[in-house]
């Protein structure tokens, strides 16, 4: 970055290369993106790790995110304390997982997260509804809704106890054909 | 999950505490290394980089799962070490070669850890060891130093050893929980068995760095074990990736990257140069991939009629109007002198006359001229050729779309298992970042949704059967017998009018009795069917099928009769042309009788006649082409004003009428129009027919229909946007298409058969049209192969058109076919077969998966990602807090529960205000019931609070 401040040391890029699937750059880019966010909050100069959390208001406002009906759950999956804030650590780690080069599988942990509503590691009917009135901007009937958790549930509950572990869903959601192409964001 | 932390807390204390002090470890260590090093710190960051590349790129092929290799120590021990030694023997021979010598006898498998030591000893000569030597402190600083001075002192190696040897039983022994009993021995020489633990260890962290991106842990998490792995392979193994392997790995990496993006690109290129994908993405996220099948049909349609209007335009029209010769040279092209004066007319204009009907449009206008311009370009046989050519394009087209739409039916058409899940879960795209298209993805999951639903219920459907059967027959007996009357009242009308025709004292009604029926029924009958089709009740997809069926049958009583008048009518005027023939041979034998008299001068050649004057025949290719034209004009007239009137005048009348209405119009009666499937298709279908028919006899036709469809393809976008409204029932349209490609077969097929049979047996005009003055059409293609081609070329033709090479050449055909078709019998059987091994092989996989301890980790992990606050709230209420530690046993430790507890206590006190979510999130409802599902919760907070244990505070 030539003679202007430094963001980052040269150990936290390669650390953060080497947990990520973002080069330098776009490391780079995302403390930038980051830091535009709440440019009062954020510093600048990152070699010391500071310790520096934004609001799940302020990160839901992005543009990537803003039309995502699961932008709230997305960000509160990748926030710590569960609550949407997130470190720049955190930041990172959400935009990585999303990013093209993520494996399915760990993919689809995280989509097991978004989903999981109510944070209990199960999804279930309640957490299905959500969903479905989340993809659909609750046009359908309640009917139709039951109707659709139900078969859901029927489709890829593997152990009968009529909730989807995570099991099921990592089994339903490796065959799916579009599950890596819909379930990354370009940043 | 413990090990490793377990771990790390040792290796904190074990190394100069390096870890637990890492807050401002950085910057020291930095600093050190400075001191240290030299330049070691950008190269340090650089190699560890590279190490864990490297690795990875090593382990590629290596299962990627740990756990095998855990527990088959004995069996696998060997293998990395020999592996490394044997990758390292590349990179640096002489220096393995040295060591190797040192200890003669050493075992293979130590060979292996020699050649680590070699590596090591290397980079130690080297002096740059930035990050080793930073890391490790002075110690280490001090034995590579000394190593520097004395390479060959085997002491020193031993020395090494032991020192190795020490931290790393440490280590082994919190780790990998099954070793304490040879750590007595610390400070003797490394047992064998020591030597590979040590390797394996080395070998496992180096996967983790190379695969910790991969890992679903919280960042924080990541980097520190990131840093403890680096340092651990640092200190244990030296630095491995070096010159070549490591910019090779970087160099694929990058090229993966590029070829992404270029796949990328070239995907968007790709779907950026499919013409209206975004209107027919937009009317099908919200009329439901039925009424887009309509629009996909119909921009394939374009696509077709793009390719047949460039080989007529660029093949025939074009070349005749730059080579050959100019309006009203000759009389052809020219218009006759009693019509000149009318000939601009308006409405002479809009009945293609006059003007119209001399120009490039029509089959009249070329010229019989074999060949023209400087080109010598062979006009007419190239009319024949694209005639025929086109027709062959067409059937080629629909035929090999038809096989690959069947493909992709049967292709992913079984693959219906999760259809609501992975709707449910994958049809968000995360990419889509605009408000417009977000908007139309949440209508296009709903419609889809709602398609699926429709499916769904007819699945669910329990039915009276045999009342369903006896409804379904009687609905075809009474179709049948509408069917049959009104093909019978078509043949009643046609026979009538031919008596008519002799007549000259008609009424209004009976010279257009013909039309006004035929247009009746087209009025009447479809919505007769469709109400017929209720009582059947069949899943609107397939009652589609049938309307369209039903209502094809009922046209082709249409077609039917316009080809018998056709016919008619060519007839007539190929009786009229003989004594026309005659009368314009006499005609100019006459002009030039009284040109030679009136100069009495025979010799002199007489000047052409005025090409006006000339008398011609009626040319009958040129009437058909005129019929078909206006056929084509008026079906487009009569479409867009249905369009227009039915529906957007019924739209804007239901709109702002229902203002001022005593019913509700857009609920009740009128209400708006929804979008007609299989009138449209139909239409499209019946369309394209007489294009096919009339394109050999006016080929300005194919021009017009381009235009027509053109315009179609955004008016009725528009218009079903602007006044219609979706189905009630959204269904799904079938897969593949196949349905509307088989009508289109069909009526491909039936306009066929009349333009080979006049080009095969009725004489063309002798006055107009590149075949005049032939007996048949295709005798051009006679005259070619005689003039143009070498002699033996005709004889082998002749011999060609022998019927004793003809027939078996047909028999072999129909053996291939039957060949053909028994093969793609076997392959489906097998595909059958194929797939119902496939669905087993599944199933047992999803009964291993059910019970393996694989599964169990990531459980481990995810309970790990768990939020704090899944503890949190339920810490102020009292009364949930006791059945946790009932359920914890069943997941994690008891010793553990309690200081994951503290720890989260921590951390919730840190988070700004943990009941303020609380409540609403966690409505007691839901919660209520759900003992078991909070089991993990805690669990998981244990879990997470033990994960972060050593973590830098």
């Amino acid at each position: 970055m030539g003679n202007k401040q430094t963001i980052f040391t040269d150990e936290q890029l390669d650390a953060y290369q080497d947990c990520t699937f973002f080069t330098r750059k776009e490391i780079l880019r995302l403390h930038s993106r980051y830091h535009e966010l709440a440019p009062h909050l954020v510093p600048m100069d990152y070699t010391n790790e500071p310790d520096c959390k934004l609001p799940l208001a302020l990160i839901v406002d992005m543009p990537e995110l803003k039309e995502n009906p699961f932008r709230n759950r997305i960000v509160e999956s990748f926030s710590e304390d569960g609550m949407g804030n997130l470190s720049f650590n955190e930041f990172v780690d959400m935009f990585s997982v999303l990013s093209e080069m993520a494996p399915r599988e760990l993919k689809a942990i995280y989509a097991f997260k978004i989903y999981d509503f109510n944070v209990d590691n199960y999804l279930c009917k309640e957490d299905l509804e959500k969903t479905l009135n989340r993809l659909t901007k609750e046009e359908l009937t309640p009917e139709e809704v039951e109707l659709v958790c139900e078969k859901t549930i029927e489709e890829a509950d593997l152990d009968g106890d009529n909730k989807l572990s995570y099991a099921d869903f990592e089994n339903m959601i490796s065959r799916a054909p579009d599950f890596l192409s819909t379930f990354h964001i370009r940043i | 999950m413990p090990r490793k932390s377990a771990a790390a807390e040792e290796v904190g204390i074990d190394i100069d505490e390096d870890v637990s002090d890492s807050d401002d470890g950085d910057n020291r260590r930095r600093a050190n290394r400075r001191q240290g090093g030299g330049r070691g710190g950008g190269r340090g960051g650089a190699r560890g980089r590279g190490r864990g590349k490297k690795a990875d790129s090593d382990e590629e092929e290596d299962d990627e799962d740990e756990a095998p290799k855990g527990r088959g120590r004995g069996g696998n021990r060997r293998r990395p070490a020999n592996k490394r030694g044997a990758g390292r023997n590349n990179d640096d021979d002489s220096e393995d070669e040295a060591p190797k010598k040192k200890r003669g006898g050493a075992a293979n498998r130590r060979k292996g850890g020699k050649a680590q030591e070699s590596e090591e000893d290397s980079e130690a000569e080297k002096g740059k060891k930035g990050r080793k030597g930073g890391k490790k402190g002075g110690k280490e600083e001090d034995n590579g130093k000394g190593k520097k001075g004395d390479a060959k002192g085997k002491n020193k190696g031993k020395d090494k050893d032991d020192d190795k040897d020490k931290k790393k039983k440490k280590k082994k022994d919190d780790s990998s929980s099954d070793s304490n009993s040879n750590s007595d021995e610390e400070e003797e020489s490394m047992s064998e068995g020591e030597m590979a633990r040590l390797m394996e260890e080395v070998e496992e962290k180096k996967k983790l760095i190379a695969n910790i991106r991969n890992k679903p842990w919280r960042m924080k998490r990541r980097l520190v074990l990131l840093k403890e792995a680096q340092q651990f392979v640092d200190k244990f193994e030296g630095a491995l990736g070096k010159g070549k392997g490591r910019k090779w790995y970087a160099y694929k990496v990058m090229m993966t990257k590029k070829w992404i993006k270029f796949q990328r690109d070239f995907e968007n290129f790709r779907t950026a140069c499919i013409p209206w994908e975004r209107k027919i993405k937009e009317v099908e996220s919200h009329f439901g991939s039925s009424v887009a099948s309509y629009f996909i049909f119909l921009r394939w349609m374009y696509g077709m009629n793009l390719v047949l209007f460039g080989l007529t335009f660029g093949l025939v029209v074009i070349p005749e109007v730059l080579m050959g010769l100019p309006y009203g040279s000759i009389p052809r092209k020219t218009v006759p002198r009693a019509e000149q004066p009318t000939a601009q007319d308006y409405s002479v204009l809009m009945d293609f006359n006059g003007y119209c009907k001399y120009s490039v449009l029509f089959y009249g206008y070329y010229n019989n001229q074999r060949t023209i311009g400087l080109l010598k370009f062979r006009l007419p046989l190239s009319y024949l050729l694209v005639g025929i050519g086109s027709f062959g394009y067409s059937l080629m087209l629909v035929i090999r779309t038809m096989a690959k739409n069947a493909d992709v039916g049967g292709g992913d058409g079984e693959e219906g298992e999760f259809t609501f899940a992975w709707k449910m879960f994958t049809s968000w795209d995360y990419l889509i970042g605009n408000a417009e298209t977000a908007d139309n993805k949440y209508a296009s999951i709903t419609t889809s949704f709602k398609e699926s639903i429709v499916d769904e219920q007819e699945n669910q459907k329990d039915e009276n059967i045999h009342l369903r059967r006896f409804l379904r027959v009687l609905a075809n007996f009474m179709i049948t017998c509408s069917l049959g009357g009104s093909g019978y009242l078509i043949y009643f009308v046609v026979k009538r009018s031919q008596e008519f025709a002799n007549r000259t004292d008609l009424s209004w009604y009976e010279k257009n009795e013909l039309e006004l029926i035929m247009s009746l029924l087209g009025l009447v009958c479809p919505p007769l069917f469709e109400t017929i089709a209720e009582l059947e009740d069949y899943h609107p997809r397939i009652a589609l099928k049938w309307q369209l069926g039903r209502i094809f049958a009922l046209f082709l009583g249409n077609l039917y009769t316009f080809l018998f008048a056709l016919f008619d009518e060519v007839n007539t005027k190929l009786d009229e042309e003989e004594s026309i023939k005659n009368a314009s041979i006499w005609a100019m034998k006459e002009y030039y009788a009284n040109y030679s008299r009136l100069l009495n001068d025979s010799d002199s050649t007489p000047p052409p006649m005025d090409p006006g004057d000339v008398i011609r025949g009626p040319c009958w290719e040129t009437a058909v082409g005129i019929e078909f034209v206006k056929l084509t004009v008026s079906d487009i007239q009569v479409t867009y004003l249905t369009i227009l009137i039915g529906d957007f005048a019924r739209a804007v009348i239901v709109r702002f009428l229902n203002y001022c209405w005593c019913w509700d119009l857009e609920a009740g009666f009128p209400s708006y129009g929804e979008f007609d499937i299989s009138g449209n298709v139909l239409g499209l279908v019946f369309n394209q027919g007489m294009i096919w028919m009339g394109a050999f006899y006016a080929p300005g036709l194919v021009g017009i229909n381009v235009l027509r469809l053109l315009s179609s393809m955004y008016y009725q976008c528009w218009a079903v946007m602007a006044t219609n409204v979706p189905h009630e029932r959204v269904f799904k349209a079938s897969k593949s298409n196949n349905f509307y490609m088989g009508l289109l077969l069909l009526i491909l097929f039936l306009s066929l058969l009349p333009v080979v049979y006049t080009i095969m047996t009725l004489p063309p005009s002798f006055d107009c049209g590149p075949f005049s003055g032939k007996a048949k059409m295709f005798d051009v293609i006679m005259e070619t192969i005689d003039l143009d081609l070498p002699a033996f070329m005709g004889t082998l033709f002749s011999y060609a058109a022998n019927p004793g090479l003809i027939i078996p050449a047909v028999l072999l055909m129909v053996l291939a076919i039957y060949y053909l078709n028994s093969v793609s019998e076997a392959y489906q059987n097998s595909n059958m077969e194929l797939k119902k091994k496939m669905q087993m092989a599944r199933d047992e996989e999803k009964n291993r998966r059910n019970n393996k301890d694989s599964t169990n980790q990531v459980m481990k992990d995810l309970e790990d990602l768990m939020p704090n606050r899944s503890l949190s709230p339920p810490a102020p209420p009292e009364p949930e807090k006791p059945p946790e530690p009932e359920a914890k046993p069943t997941k994690t430790k008891p010793g553990s529960a309690g200081k994951g507890v503290n720890l989260q206590k921590d951390v919730t006190l840190a988070s700004p205000n943990p009941n303020a979510r609380g409540p609403i999130d966690r409505p007691p409802g839901p919660r209520g019931p759900g003992p078991g599902p909070r089991g993990p919760g805690p669990g998981a907070g244990g879990g997470r609070g033990r994960g972060r244990g050593p973590p830098p505070r």
